[in-house]
This record gives structure tokens, sequence and C-alpha cells, in this order.
């Protein structure tokens, strides 16, 4: 499984980040998280506002800090 | 997108881009907010072919805020059909028919300002469309 999280390095894009690395190591699955700061890059996901968090290219959320329940839901 | 991510995004702004002239109006009117920092320009397509990063985008903002040319109002139609009431503005509620509307620089400040003033009336009163930050 590969994981995105898009933003520009904000706080609630560290967030983001902080809550899905948990959510997978809780959950024990095998995943490549980085990080896409650049804005062109992530325009090219048609995302507007961020963090967003894509899951294998498919993008499940943006413009929110979910909680770790949520995220674990959105990458199972 | 605004170029800086962080920059007014928390408020999304759409034209419907018709092929009238009032629909032209919308897109001209809309892209000079956007210019201007009033909101983020984001496309109306990408919501009408669900694209997941602009309906989750849409979902996400604190305001959508759709600009219609005329009363069919595809700009607005496209949102609730994703789940979101969008704050909806009629150029031709505001007199500017279609066919009937030439596309000026001054009727594009013209219909700018006015759609300004008609998002910042209806705006709920935590949301300013200049004070919040993506991040």
């Amino acid at each position: 499984m590969k994981i995105e999280i898009l933003g520009p390095g904000c706080p609630k894009c560290i967030k983001l980040e902080e809550i899905t690395r948990q959510a997978v190591q809780e959950l024990g699955i095998d995943a490549e998280i980085t990080k896409v700061k650049d804005v062109k890059d992530i325009m090219n996901h048609g995302v507007m506002i961020t963090p967003a968090l894509v899951v294998d290219g498919v993008v499940k959320l943006a413009g929110k800090v979910p909680s770790i329940d949520d995220v674990k839901k959105l990458i199972k | 997108m605004a170029n800086d991510c962080c920059n007014n995004s928390r408020v999304l702004l759409y034209a419907c881009s018709g092929a009238s002239d009032a629909g032209e109006l919308a897109d001209r009117a809309v892209r000079k907010l956007w210019e201007g920092g009033f909101a983020a320009k984001t496309c109306l397509a990408g919501v009408g072919a669900d694209i997941a990063g602009f309906v989750s985008s849409a979902r996400g903002a604190d305001v959508n805020i759709v600009v219609d040319g005329c009363p069919v109002a595809c700009a607005r139609k496209s949102l609730q059909r994703i789940g979101i009431e969008p704050i909806s503005i009629i150029l031709a509620d505001l007199g500017y028919k279609r066919g009937e509307s030439a596309v000026t620089e001054e009727a594009i400040a013209r219909v700018a300002d006015e759609i300004k003033a008609m998002a910042d009336s209806k705006m709920p009163a935590a949301t300013g469309a200049s004070s919040g930050c993506c991040c």
C-alpha cells in the first residue's frame, strides 16, 4: 500500500502524518508513507485544500485532520 | 488552487463558465476575485467528473461559493449532487441576462464586486473569506 500525505509542511499536515503513521502501525499494515509538498504535485491530485490523504493514488480526504479511527477506516 | 495552498484556501470558489455571455462573465469575475485573494478558484468540471481530489476538497472546505450565469444553475446543482449546499449566486438575479450582458472589463469588475458583497453577506460569521488557512 502506498500512502501520500499532501501538504506544504504546515502543522495540520504534520499532524495528519503522525496520525497516519500511528494508524498504520496499529493496524500492522505494510505501507509506504510519503509526503508531497510541491503545490503542483498536490494540484495534480485535484486537491485544492490541504492536508490531504491519498491511498494507492485515490484521494480519501482533504482539508481536515481526521481521528485515528477515521484514518484506520480510510486505509483498511 | 491558489499559488500558495495555505493562502485563503478554506473558501472555494466555482464558476459555471457556461457558453453564454453571462457564463463568461461569471468565469471572468470569479478569476478576478481569485487573483485578488478573495478565495481560491477551483474546477467545477473536476467536481462534475467526480474526481476524488476535487470532491474531497469541496467536502473539506469551510464554504463553497458557486457563481452561475443563468437560472439553470449548473454550478450549484453540481455541488448539490455531491451533497454540498453552497452559497449560490446567479448573475441573472443581479440583472445580467443571458444574451444581453456584454463582457467588458468594466462589467467584469462590477460583477466581481457584486459577487463579493453577496458572498460576504451570506458567509457564516466565523468564516472570513480571507482569514482561513488550509494549514
